[in-house]
Formats: C-alpha cells, sequence, structure tokens
C-alpha cells in the first residue's frame, strides 16, 4: 500500500452534528487515524440522526436527506444508517466510553497520550462541564493540538450562543443576501454553508498546527469561531460595506457581476416539483461574445435581435423579459440538450440536477466519482465520491461509514492494552456496547 | 514565526476559487508567488471598486483619475514600483481580499523566456497552484510534464471546473451552474418557483477552502515522503462530496427512494425557520427539538401548555399554527437583538438575520478583532475580515497586502538568480506579446 499524507497522525475525534465531522472525515480521507468516542447514554442530537431511536412518524415527516433511512424504517440500529451521518463517517474509527465518569475520562486520557489532535466543535461550556480542557490534554500530551470550533468564538456576548450553520450565516449575513430578489428572506430554505466552510477550514488549520509542531515540536489551541470563517464566502459584500458603506441587496441567481442574462430557466419535465421531477437548466452568459453565442444557440430567435438585449446594461435593465424569453426557449427541451446547445456554442450552462440525477450523470459516471460501500443492516449502495483526487496518494474509502462501537475491541485492546479483566470491568459498568442504552430515546 | 514560513507556492491562480485557496496558504505564512499575465488577474476588474470619497486627495498633475471599466475612479496614492502601471487595476475589494501577503510577478507564459524564468521559480518551490482551462498549460509547454522534471516531488494541483478528464472537461461554468449542477440548489427555494442559489459566490469560496485541503495534501506527501503528484480538483467533485445536504440527499435517495422536496423555510415545527421580528428577522431552524428551552425563553404561561411540550401532539400541523399564532407576535414586539438575546439566555438556538451594516459596527466582532485594517498604496486604509481562524503558535499574519500588477516581478527573479539583463528581456518580450495582442 502507497503513502498517505497523513498517516501516521491520530485524531481524537469529539465532534457533533456536521461540521467538525466534515473536517475529521477529511483528515481520514488523507489518511490520518480518526477515532470517536461515543457516549452510550448520552445522544448528541444532528450527529446519529435527530433521535437514537426516533418513531416512523418523525422519519416519515423529516426532509429526506435527514430521514431517508434505507427502506424507510428506523431499522433494527437506526443510529448508523442517518444519511447525514453515513455521509461524514467514512474512514473513522468509533469505540463507545461514559466521559461523565472517571474511569471513563481516564480512557479519554489514555487515548489522548498516543494521539496528535483533538478536534471538537460542542457548544463553548460542553466539554468544561466533562472537565476537558487544553491543560487537561496537555497533561496526557504536552504537545497535543486541540482545534475547538465553536459558533462565536470562546469570547464575547454571543460566546454562549447555540447554533448550526444555519443561524451562524444568518449572523454573517447570508440570509438576507441569498434567496429570491423579490421575495422575503422567510421564503429561503435552509442551507449549510458554514459547516462546508468551518469543516474544510479546520482540517486544515489541524494540517497548519502539525506542520508547526514537525519543525518546532510545539502543539498548541486553536480557535475556529465557525460564524468568523464563513465571512468569507461574503467578501464582495462584506467589501462593498467597508469599503463604500453600500449594502448588497439580495439578487437571486443573477450575476454578482453585472453579467446578463444569468439565470434559472425551465426545461421539459417529466413531472412537478410536487413529485420532484421539474427540470430546471441554469444559463451564465459572461460578455457580448457569449450572448451572440447563445443567440446562435437558439437559433437566432427575431426577439434576441431587439436593442433592449443589445448590451451588459441593456440585457440587465430588462433581466425579466429576457428570462421569460429564454425560459420560452428551453422550456421546450430536455435540460442536457439545452446544456448541449449552449455548451458547443461555448456558454456555460447546466442542468440543475436533483441529487438521483447525478447517479445517471455521463460526466461524473466517467470520471469514477461515486464509491460502493456496504453497511450492516443497510446493504451495499453508492456513496458521493472524495472531494479532490491525488493520484499517488489516493482517498480510499476503506472503512465505511462507522457503527456504533465498531472498534471498541481494537481501541481498548490494541490501542491502550487493556486486558480482558479491564475491558469486562468497563464492559460491565456500561461503557462499552454497541447500541445506545435503552434510556435514549 | 508562521506555521506554513518554509512553504513556497507557485500560484498561476486568477479569478476566486485558486485565489481563495492560495490566499489561505499565504495567511498563515507561504511565499506565495502570484504569476499574472500582463493584463492582470482578471478579479482586479472585478466589483467591489473602492468608490471616490470626499477626501481623496487628487492626482499631483491634476487629470482625472484613471477610471475602472465597470465605472469605479481610484485614488491617488502610492505608484507602482516596477513598470508604467494602470491604477485602475488596484482597486477591486474582492482581488484585495483574495491576494494578500502574496507577491505578484508578470509573466507572459507563451514566450519561452517566460517559461525559463518559470523553471527558475518552480525550481524554488514546494507546489504549484492553477485553474486554467484543463490541457492549457500543456499546450503552453508548462504543464504536468514540465514541472515533474524539474523537481519530482513538486506537486501540481489543478483546479477546473469539471476535472482534467471526462465528457465536461472543457464545459464552461461559473458559479451558479457549477452549484446547480452539482450542489444542493434544486432543493433550495419555493416548490412553485425556479431551484435559487446562494449568495454572491459563495460556491466558489466553498470550493477554493477545499483545494487549499487537497493543496496542504499534497504538500505533507511531497515534504514527508517526497512524493510529488499532478491533484485533480474538480469544482464539481467539491460540491457533489461535499457536506451542505448534497451528499446527504444523494444517499438518502440511495436508502429510501426518497427525493428531497423543495420548500421554503425548513418544515414546521415549534418554532421552526425563519420569522418576522420588530426591526428584522430571527432564524429559528431546529430550535424546536428543546421544547423547555424554548418555553423558558419565551417566560410566557402560554408556553408552558402540555400540549406543546409533548413529544407526539407537537407532529399536529394544527397545534403548531395555534402555537406559531402565540410566538409570531411575541417575536414582533422584540427587536432582532432583543429575541436572541433571549434565546441566548435559555440556550436556544437562533440567528439574528444581520445585514453587512450590523456586522460592520457589531462590537462582538469588532471586539474579538474580525476586522483587519491594511495600508494599500492605492486603496489607503481598509478594513477587511481578518483571520480564518486564530492559531496560539504559528498564526494568521498580514504581512503586505494584495500586491499591484507585477510589483514584485524584478524582486522575485532576483531572488531566483536571474540577472537584472534577463529581467528586463523578460519585460520586452511582454510588452511585445501586448503589441500583437493589441494588433
Amino acid at each position: 500500500m502507497g503513502h498517505k499524507p497523513l498517516e501516521g497522525y491520530r485524531v481524537v475525534d469529539l465532534c457533533v452534528v456536521w461540521a467538525g465531522p466534515f473536517a475529521t472525515m477529511l483528515l481520514a480521507d488523507l489518511g490520518a487515524e480518526v477515532i470517536k468516542p461515543e457516549n452510550p447514554f448520552v445522544f448528541q442530537p444532528g450527529t446519529r440522526g435527530g433521535m437514537a431511536r426516533p418513531p416512523q412518524a418523525v422519519l416519515n415527516v423529516a426532509a429526506a436527506w435527514s430521514g431517508g433511512y434505507p427502506g424507510n424504517v428506523p431499522g433494527p440500529r437506526p443510529w448508523n444508517y442517518c444519511p447525514t451521518f453515513v455521509s461524514l463517517y467514512r474512514n473513522k474509527k468509533s469505540f463507545t466510553v461514559d466521559l461523565r465518569r472517571p474511569e471513563g475520562m481516564d480512557v479519554l486520557a489514555r487515548l489522548v497520550a498516543r494521539s496528535d489532535v483533538v478536534y471538537e466543535n460542542n457548544a463553548t461550556d460542553t466539554l468544561e462541564k466533562l472537565g476537558i480542557t487544553y491543560d487537561w490534554l496537555r497533561r496526557a500530551r504536552e504537545d497535543i493540538i486541540f482545534l475547538r470550533a465553536p459558533a462565536y468564538g470562546s469570547s464575547g456576548p454571543y460566546a454562549n450562543a447555540r447554533a448550526l450553520g444555519v443561524h451562524l450565516e444568518g449572523v454573517m449575513g447570508h440570509s438576507l443576501l441569498r434567496g429570491y430578489h423579490d421575495a422575503g428572506p422567510s421564503e429561503n430554505t435552509a442551507i449549510y454553508s458554514g459547516d462546508y466552510m468551518a469543516g474544510t477550514q479546520g482540517a486544515f488549520a489541524v494540517m497548519a498546527a502539525l506542520w508547526h509542531r514537525e519543525k518546532t515540536g510545539e502543539g498548541q489551541l486553536i480557535e475556529l469561531a465557525q460564524a468568523e470563517n464563513a465571512a468569507a464566502m461574503f467578501t464582495q459584500a462584506l467589501m462593498d460595506y467597508s469599503l463604500n458603506r453600500t449594502i448588497q441587496p439580495a439578487i437571486g441567481n443573477r450575476d454578482i457581476f453585472g453579467h446578463a442574462p444569468c439565470g434559472v430557466y425551465p426545461a421539459l419535465s417529466p413531472g412537478t416539483a410536487a413529485t420532484m421531477e421539474d427540470r430546471w437548466v441554469s444559463i451564465h452568459v459572461q460578455g457580448d461574445a457569449q450572448w451572440a453565442a447563445l443567440r446562435r444557440a437558439m437559433g437566432n430567435p427575431p426577439w434576441a435581435a431587439d436593442p433592449r438585449f443589445e448590451s451588459i446594461a441593456a440585457r440587465a435593465a430588462n433581466h425579466d423579459e429576457l428570462d421569460r424569453y429564454i425560459g420560452g426557449w428551453s422550456a421546450g427541451l430536455d435540460d442536457y440538450e439545452v446544456m448541449r446547445r449552449c455548451q458547443a456554442a461555448g456558454v456555460a450552462a447546466m442542468p440543475v440536477l436533483e441529487a438521483s440525477r447525478m447517479f445517471d450523470d455521463p460526466h461524473l459516471r466517467a470520471r469514477g466519482f461515486f464509491r460502493r460501500q456496504r453497511l450492516q443492516d443497510a446493504g451495499e449502495h453508492e456513496y458521493a465520491g472524495p472531494m479532490w483526487r491525488l493520484p499517488e496518494t489516493p482517498v480510499e474509502f476503506a472503512q465505511p461509514p462507522v457503527m456504533f462501537g465498531e472498534h471498541n475491541d481494537h481501541i481498548y485492546r490494541e490501542l491502550l492494552g487493556m486486558d480482558d479483566t479491564e475491558i469486562e470491568r468497563l464492559r460491565a459498568a456500561g461503557h462499552i456496547a454497541t447500541a445506545y442504552d435503552p434510556s435514549v430515546p | 514565526m508562521q506555521a506554513f514560513d518554509d512553504v513556497v507556492v507557485l500560484d498561476l491562480t486568477h479569478h476566486i476559487v485558486g485565489p481563495y485557496a492560495t490566499r489561505l496558504l499565504a495567511a498563515y505564512g507561504a511565499d506565495v508567488i502570484k504569476v499574472e499575465p500582463p493584463g492582470g488577474d482578471i478579479a482586479r476588474r472585478l466589483p467591489p471598486f473602492r468608490q471616490p470619497r470626499a477626501g481623496d486627495v487628487p492626482r499631483a498633475d491634476g487629470s482625472a483619475p484613471p477610471r475602472q471599466r465597470h465605472g469605479a475612479p481610484v485614488t491617488a496614492g502610492g505608484e507602482p514600483t516596477t513598470r508604467d502601471h494602470d491604477q485602475s487595476l488596484e482597486t477591486s475589494g474582492l482581488f484585495l481580499y483574495l491576494n494578500t501577503d502574496k507577491r505578484s510577478v508578470v509573466l507572459d507564459l507563451r514566450s519561452a523566456l517566460a517559461r525559463d524564468a518559470l523553471r527558475r521559480l518552480a525550481e524554488r518551490a514546494d507546489i504549484v497552484v492553477e485553474n486554467h482551462a484543463p490541457g492549457t498549460l500543456d499546450r503552453l509547454g508548462c504543464g504536468w510534464d514540465f514541472f515533474h522534471a524539474v523537481k519530482p516531488s513538486l506537486s501540481l494541483i489543478s483546479i477546473s471546473n469539471f476535472g482534467q478528464d471526462g465528457p465536461y472537461r472543457d464545459f464552461k461554468a461559473s458559479d451558479l451552474v457549477m452549484y446547480g449542477f452539482a450542489g444542493e440548489m434544486y432543493s433550495m427555494g419555493s416548490t412553485d418557483r425556479e431551484p435559487v442559489k446562494m449568495a454572491g459566490t459563495a460556491a466558489l469560496f466553498e470550493s477554493g477552502s477545499a483545494a487549499a485541503v487537497a493543496a496542504t495534501g499534497a504538500l505533507f506527501a511531497s515534504r514527508r515522503f517526497g512524493i510529488g503528484q499532478h491533484v485533480d480538483v474538480s469544482i464539481a467533485e467539491t460540491h457533489a462530496g461535499g457536506v451542505d445536504r448534497r451528499h446527504a440527499t444523494a444517499i438518502a435517495y440511495q436508502f429510501s427512494g426518497r427525493r428531497t422536496l423543495r420548500a421554503s423555510g425548513s418544515g414546521s415545527g415549534m418554532p421552526q425557520g425563519i420569522y418576522p421580528c420588530a426591526d428584522g428577522f430571527v432564524d429559528f431552524t431546529n430550535a424546536g427539538g428543546r421544547p423547555e428551552r424554548v418555553a423558558d425563553m419565551i417566560g410566557e404561561q402560554w408556553a408552558r401548555d402540555p400540549r406543546y411540550l409533548d413529544r407526539l401532539s407537537r407532529l399536529n400541523a394544527d397545534i403548531v399554527d395555534e402555537w406559531n399564532a402565540h410566538f409570531i407576535p411575541w417575536c414582533l414586539e422584540r427587536t432582532k437583538r432583543e429575541v436572541w438575546a433571549e434565546a441566548r439566555r435559555a440556550r436556544v438556538m437562533c440567528g439574528p438575520l444581520f445585514s453587512m451594516e450590523d456586522i460592520f459596527t457589531d462590537a462582538h466582532f469588532r471586539d474579538r478583532g474580525f476586522w483587519h485594517t491594511v495600508q494599500h498604496p492605492v486603496m489607503g486604509e481598509v478594513e477587511m475580515p481578518g483571520r480564518p481562524f486564530i492559531m496560539a503558535r504559528g498564526g494568521w499574519q498580514v504581512r503586505r497586502p494584495a500586491p499591484l500588477l507585477g510589483q514584485h516581478t524584478s524582486e522575485v527573479f532576483h531572488d531566483a538568480g536571474m540577472s537584472d539583463a534577463e529581467i528586463e528581456a523578460l519585460s520586452i518580450t511582454d510588452a511585445a506579446h501586448a503589441e500583437q495582442e493589441a494588433r
């Protein structure tokens, strides 16, 4: 087997929900050994699903991306199947331990002593309540790298605010900047792009600290305030205010740099939005030459020669009307056909793919993007692939989304070197399990 | 001392994704040599531009300041250090943010002399990052084979819309087009309308952030094991495999056959989604999962009705409507900051919808040092978002503002061991090409 960029580094994953687990998954993809301690008596909502044992009725009303469990049933071990969970837990190890008890903290200390990185993104006081602080970790391992990713940082009036990505994006301006330009923000669908930023940059931060440690021998504490981190996505709006005191409006699907036309247009659809069979194609024309190319791709319709569409400024000023004309053309065509005609002319256009259609896309297929993984009780499925290709140190999906306590034996026996007596004692005390305690809903 | 201060990045990127990736490396110490074509990175021509203000100093010769293509005149300030220079290329706030801490050299890669100069830079580099259309660098004679021959441990990070191979390799794209194709745009918006994207070019910043991780992974492989490789970052795949619900919507379909409906808001709940308040809006997505805390936040008797606290009766749409009929007036009597303060006290998930003005003036972010002021020779004093994360050691620093076009050409090539005459020859080649272009 070849090398992996981060082989030999061990990461303790004390993460919850999405942003932290995304970061540790990227580190695992690059070869780090990521180990997640999990508590059989405490369920963290949003991580292994909304509930450990969700009633069927709860799954039925949840959005597909959170409630679409295998076969549409909770199954025998529902904590292993939530779509958002399985998306973030490949290549990781899981073992169980109750950190609320001293012997559980002792297990964690022994693990930390053998680790390089501890990563967490809990609400600000969660780990303190358990007694896990940077100083405590350093007593176990002097050069430990401890990354904390609170929502708003560990200081200031918002330090204790509870938040998911969607809330801190509201605070950082995204919710007012996005959405239809002619509808209020309460129409906005909840999204979590802040988790994407914090996850990728948390992984990057860990690597920066490892690089620093290799040179100096020093570990350290890193604080990644997710709100501050997410701000970069809105650079244009932040800089416009900073430079000019201009508050940019929501522009929907229009081009932030002023090019036109730029939008999402109807395509020939086998069904409706209600059945999730409506089809759309995005078209983004950048410059007059591309506008001329789009006119050709549309078959040079007479309306397109109108002087109201002659220049960028004119097209931007008459954008709604332009949209109606283009939509009239695209609505009669398959979305991939619009793509082919536009791209052949050199115009950016792609179908807006509902997720299930990704699996039929010829390009993603040709690239070998999807990866098959087998999950106990659920069977084999195709999963979205890795985020990049490093051909000499490839990302492998060696460990499928990890089951609760799957690596108990490996961690306790091989990594921590415990004997049968010690392991049996911890098992009898409820630390070692492969299911949540029955008291956990 | 900074974490990556022993790393040299040869940066052949432009626009947003690539420059954001290398900007992260630069922010933590890497020496990023930004190679720009004679006309400069396209981002120099992208808004927002610094608009003229009262108090701007007129130019010494009394002439009007040069006008940006999109209409923003620039102010007088320091002069570029190397060659005759168009100041209109130095007022983009986007370019400033993306290229802080980099050094700029101008090279016209179409000339053989420039490729020799590029070889000198590559010899000293740890990684090369580029985002030209696939095949472009190969055609110019400075693709993967070129860099691999310079130094086997050197990695080339190629960022492109759809990757270095496959049927869409040469397709055009943009933030809208990429996010619609590969991100979770389909389910964003109203059921009776078209899907709608994220703000601005958020999707491109996400991809840049992902590319920084890939580039750093390649750095580790190179430094630890001497492995050089041609890394392929497809912007499409950074979204298709990304955390913002797309990989989950995909596997949810595989698991259950269920597709994700495009629907406004985020479902119903107590509370759930975005609510109006006295001076704007507050977001309570997923806050309903902790009913006791919500009742505590509201602090009124009605909120403690057992029907509102019971796990199953809370799924009843009539009860949700009844609860919201109480809750909406409660929000409307309070400002967004007041609502958030109550939510924070009761540990309820909530976020007010801030405008850029709210963020800019907010004491929490100011006091924490979110904003950083740079002195730019043309734009003057500029406040911009600062550190993306805080390292106790070897962390973020601003060493220099974004470079003027070609500001460091002479300095960088001297460092690479070239003579004045060789450097001069390069700029003559550039000028000849520029003339050729003009004809």
